[in-house]
């Protein structure tokens, strides 16, 4: 360790441990908002997440996450008409096709609030699947589409009652919906990639793959799934008026190669994949330029002329802005791919426009002179003007002046400015603060040595060491230097924003488990898996080794003992079989499983990867046995 | 005399119109083979998808749309490329197909595979599958089981908590109140959606080529396909087939129906009174009344239709095709059309006007 990092280290330390002090100050509050995960952040900021203008034009609605609200606004004035309460950290919102009803969907709370938009007022909550994340409206007003993002699907609800008629199959993490223009067809889109369909040894990683998958909205079947091949996170989408162009904002990532080569061409490229009769062939172009990253791609507008592709980039705090016909021109005179090439969107970025912290939702007027950019993380609204590409006002959103140690800790760790070039954040990685659903090479030990999981970092407070090999002694360490170090690859954070980022990541608290009745009550399924889980017999009546039980190294609240041990599941490709035990926090939601993403699922932990039983007695199980097991960790 | 030459006349006439062959529906079979597409001519199971025809071969899942047929291999994901069984969601349109590699889910083109390494599935070798509502019931090797498509849940039945003996599940048929499992060794398995109870069906002659107690229960413990239609339970085994109404059993034997073998692979109802039996020895189809049976001749292969009326009296019908081959593996239904699959091919039958 550098004498330099030592002692930012050392002072950092010491700034941590105030503000530490004062985040558990912040956790006596009685906070009931989570924002992104964090339970003591106090219900005091909006965090605008998406926009939306009344047909009329006449309101702008604007979804507030954290302070978990609909803010209906004059879309003149901007003046406040009205704050509508929904559900827990609501993340969609769409207006029916007539504009009489506004639905939103509470991700957390798994519920859809029905928003009278004459009387603005909640007239109607149902629930839905498990974290829906996005709705809309069939024209006839029958049928509402719903993106569940842990259940991984597009439920079918009747518009009018909310009763599920069906759930079609989506893509893992399951988060966007956009309809076509002529109201045919639904795109859906979602964050993580799709498992792999066959399970490739360490020494054959192959790309991610994602999907856009197309519905029929009149017969509310599947009908397509467009390939999005080495994608991984696809956020929102956007058709011309004329249905003949269509774009996707999304993530992709070199995760085979190591992260360590990051200034030699980067982890990402952040890109758009476009579609339609106006393209032929789907294709991908990128967004970045040296210097100049597009990271987080979230929101994307088309001008009603089609003249102009607006994203909003998360990451990079500023709207890239997009030459339509120059293109398309490119495209059609350029052979694909050109997906790693910077020089590319030099021919078609025609500027980047700087807005608030972490931009997120967009939205045009219908006559596509104003631009609404809902910026997540300082509470405002950017209005740009589009005949100029500059910000002609900022909506500021009622709200603390100060920013909350957390606060800060937010915006470090979604923004992307302290890495090489403005490439990546945390958040590039840990989507909405959870994780990508990749491994990755990040050690620079050699292609290929040593690959890892992403693992979710929610409920990570207290679990420390840190790394899979438990090298990290704690998050400052975790979230400072090595991340400086391997990942950025860049300068230092200073001392206080390394502990607001700290601060923030202790905080992120578990989302509820889906898996778990009300009050705790477990199956008889969960039931008899808990006793396999605590058992210190085998079938056979053999005493099993305390440090070979599940309840060992899986103890405590969050299933850690935090200890280093060997569970036999090194691989040839690994510098060593020394792991600390993971904890089981939410483990349902997190495949890949082992800490190389070695095991599909969690059943192939033990059915493939625990020949000798080291990780745990199970090869004694039967097969309802090890379901039962099962059962009881996604419980956990 | 112009009388008694009128009278006689009516009488020859009316004995030609008893002799006739009851009018049961003829088909012209167009059958589909490797030389025309199909990726292998061993094609044990078939579905109906609306206009689509999803054919589960010896090599890979195929599906026959707009004239041309499509094959989805491993290399697409699928769990096997031997399948097995095929059901359809009719909410969804996914199409589910047992394979001899485990389940696989086909969805918009995208194959999800489920297998006994990699999830709550009992057995990879799945000899059928049924789909309601938001669960998929599925028969293997080694027990039955049950898919929670809404909480990803696995549920398995076994000789631990059913009243089920051998584990070696052939055939399902799942309703919105009765799911019935055919067990190989074990009868007939039922379960009660309402209750969640288990129940059993089994040969009161025990399990013996016999049949001591004609119309007294099942006709056999070797079972490997279940039908439940309009409350009405087909059963099909490897020494005759039954029918069930809940009451009263009926049983179907070479010796005594049209049956054209006690082997039968499958058996499909189409309602309460009319089911189709796929045998070694051809196809059948029995209206409650009259068989007819389709098939290549078993002495020269040439193309046979024969009718037995409810006398016994069996007929030949004048037919110049007929399904692929004599080795009925399954069946399904498009209109008045039906789709075969057989040991050497898949066939159309087109139904034909009488």
């Amino acid at each position: 360790m550098s004498l330099r990092i030592q002692t930012a280290l050392g002072s950092g330390l010491a700034v941590l441990a105030a503000a530490l002090f004062a985040a558990v100050l912040c956790c006596d509050r009685p906070a009931r908002a989570r924002a992104q995960g964090s339970e003591i952040v106090a219900q005091d900021y909006a965090s605008p997440l998406e926009v939306l203008l009344s047909p009329d034009g006449k309101r702008l609605y604007v979804l507030c996450q954290q302070s978990e609200e609909v803010r209906v606004l004059d879309a003149t004035s901007f003046a406040v008409i009205r704050k509508i309460a929904v559900g827990q950290v609501p993340r969609g919102f769409s207006l029916s096709a007539s504009g009489d009803r506004l639905f939103v969907t509470n991700s957390w709370n798994d519920t859809l609030s029905v928003i009278d938009t004459g009387t603005l007022a909640v007239v109607a909550t149902w629930p839905v699947g498990a974290e829906p994340s996005s709705v809309v409206e069939d024209r006839a007003g029958k049928r509402l589409f719903v993106a569940n993002r842990i259940s991984g699907n597009v439920a079918v609800l009747d518009a009018q009652t909310g009763a599920e008629e069906k759930q079609l199959r989506a893509g893992r993490g399951s988060s966007y919906l956009t309809p076509s223009p002529d109201g045919s067809r639904l795109y859906a889109t979602h964050i993580y990639p799709n498992p792999q369909p066959h399970r490739s040894g360490l020494q054959d990683r192959s790309a991610p793959e994602s999907e856009i998958t197309v519905i029929d909205i009149a017969h509310a079947v599947v009908v397509d799934r467009m390939p999005l091949h080495a994608i991984a996170g696809v956020f929102h989408l956007a058709f011309s008026a004329d249905g003949r162009l269509g774009a996707v904002a999304e993530y992709h990532p070199k995760n085979l190669v190591p992260l360590a080569h990051l200034e030699h061409g980067g982890a990402f490229a952040d890109t758009l994949t476009l579609f339609g009769s106006d393209v032929g062939n789907p294709v991908e172009v990128p967004l970045d330029e040296l210097e100049l990253y597009a990271t987080q791609p979230f929101g994307v507008a088309i001008a009603p002329d089609k003249s102009r592709i607006y994203v909003s980039c998360g990451g990079s705090e500023m709207v890239t802005v997009v030459d339509v016909p120059r293109l398309l021109r490119f495209i059609h005179t350029h052979r694909a791919p050109y997906t790693q090439d910077l020089s590319a969107s030099a021919n078609y970025v025609v500027t980047r426009i700087p807005v608030g912290q972490n931009p997120r939702g967009l939205t045009l007027s219908r006559d596509g002179r104003k631009l609404f950019v809902a910026n997540r993380l300082d509470d405002t609204i950017s209005v740009i003007d589009t005949r100029t590409n500059r910000v002609a006002s900022t909506i500021a959103l009622a709200g603390p002046k100060t920013l909350s140690v957390l606060r800060k800790g937010e915006q470090a760790f979604y923004t992307a400015r302290y890495s090489f070039q403005g490439q990546i954040g945390c958040a590039t990685c840990h989507i909405d603060s959870t994780f990508d659903g990749l491994t990755w090479d990040l050690e620079p030990d050699g292609f290929g040595r040593d690959i890892v999981d992403n693992k979710m970092i929610e409920g990570v407070k207290d679990t420390e060491p840190y790394k899979w090999n438990g090298g990290n002694p704690n998050l400052p360490t975790e979230c400072g230097p090595r991340t400086e170090k391997y990942f950025w690859r860049s300068e230092n954070y200073d001392d206080r924003t390394l502990t607001d980022l700290v601060s923030y990541v202790r905080g992120l608290a578990p989302r509820p488990n889906r898996w778990r009745r009300p009050g705790s009550e477990l199956t008889p399924a969960q039931e008899r898996g808990k006793a396999l889980f605590e058992r210190s017999q085998d079938k056979f009546g053999k005493p099993i080794p305390e440090t070979n039980r599940c309840s060992y190294c899986h103890s405590g609240p969050k299933g850690t003992n935090q200890k280093i041990s060997d569970v036999g599941t090194r691989k040839p490709t690994d510098n060593s079989g020394l792991l600390k035990a993971a904890p089981l926090t939410n483990i349902a939601l997190t495949a890949p499983y082992l800490h190389d993403g070695s095991a599909r699922t969690l059943e192939e932990i033990w059915t493939i990867f625990n020949p000798e039983d080291k990780h745990g007695r199970t090869n004694d199980l039967t097969k309802d046995e090890l379901n039962d097991l099962i059962e009881y960790l996604r419980t956990r | 005399m112009k009388r008694i030459g009128m009278i006689a006349m009516f009488l020859a006439a009316g004995t030609l119109v008893l002799a006739a062959p009851p009018q049961m529906p003829r088909y012209r079979f167009e059958n589909f083979t490797t030389a025309n597409g199909l990726p292998d001519n061993h094609v044990y199971s078939v579905l109906v998808d609306g206009d689509r025809i999803w054919a589960g071969t010896e090599n890979g899942l195929a599906v026959y749309e707009n004239h041309a047929w499509k094959t989805y291999t491993t290399k697409d994901g699928l769990a096997h490329r031997a399948v097995l069984s095929l059901a359809l969601d009719k909410r969804t349109g996914d199409v589910w197909a047992g394979t001899m590699g485990g389940l696989s889910r086909i969805s918009g083109g995208r194959i999800d595979s489920y297998t006994q390494l990699n999830s709550g599935l009992s057995n990879d070798v799945v000899y059928g599958v049924s789909v309601e509502g938001e669960n998929v019931w599925v028969a293997t090797a080694a027990g039955a089981c049950r898919l929670d498509l809404h909480t990803d849940q696995w549920a398995l039945y076994n000789e631990r908590n059913t009243p089920m003996i051998e584990i070696w599940v052939y055939g399902v048929s799942a309703t919105p109140s009765k799911v019935y499992y055919a067990v190989w060794g074990s009868g007939i398995l039922e379960y009660d959606q309402k209750t969640g109870r288990w129940d059993k069906y089994e040969d009161p002659d025990g399990e013996t080529e016999m049949v001591l107690f004609k119309d007294q229960g099942l006709i056999h413990e070797i079972t490997t396909s279940v039908s439940y239609v309009d409350n009405i339970l087909w059963a099909a085994t490897y020494f005759g087939d039954s029918r069930y109404d809940g009451r009263y059993w009926h049983n179907f034997l070479t010796k005594d129906s049209g049956l054209p073998s006690n082997f039968t692979n499958a058996i499909k109802g189409v309602d309460a009174q009319r089911a189709w039996f796929c045998t070694d020895k051809g196809l059948a189809y029995y209206d409650g009344v009259n068989w007819a049976v389709y098939r290549p001749s078993l002495k020269d292969g040439k193309p046979e239709m024969t009718v037995r009326d409810a006398q016994g009296n069996v007929t030949p019908v004048s037919v110049t095709t007929a399904p692929a081959h004599n080795y009925i593996l399954g069946i399904d239904f498009q209109g008045s059309d039906i789709w075969v699959a057989t040991a050497k091919g898949l066939s159309h039958g087109i139904r034909q006007k009488q």
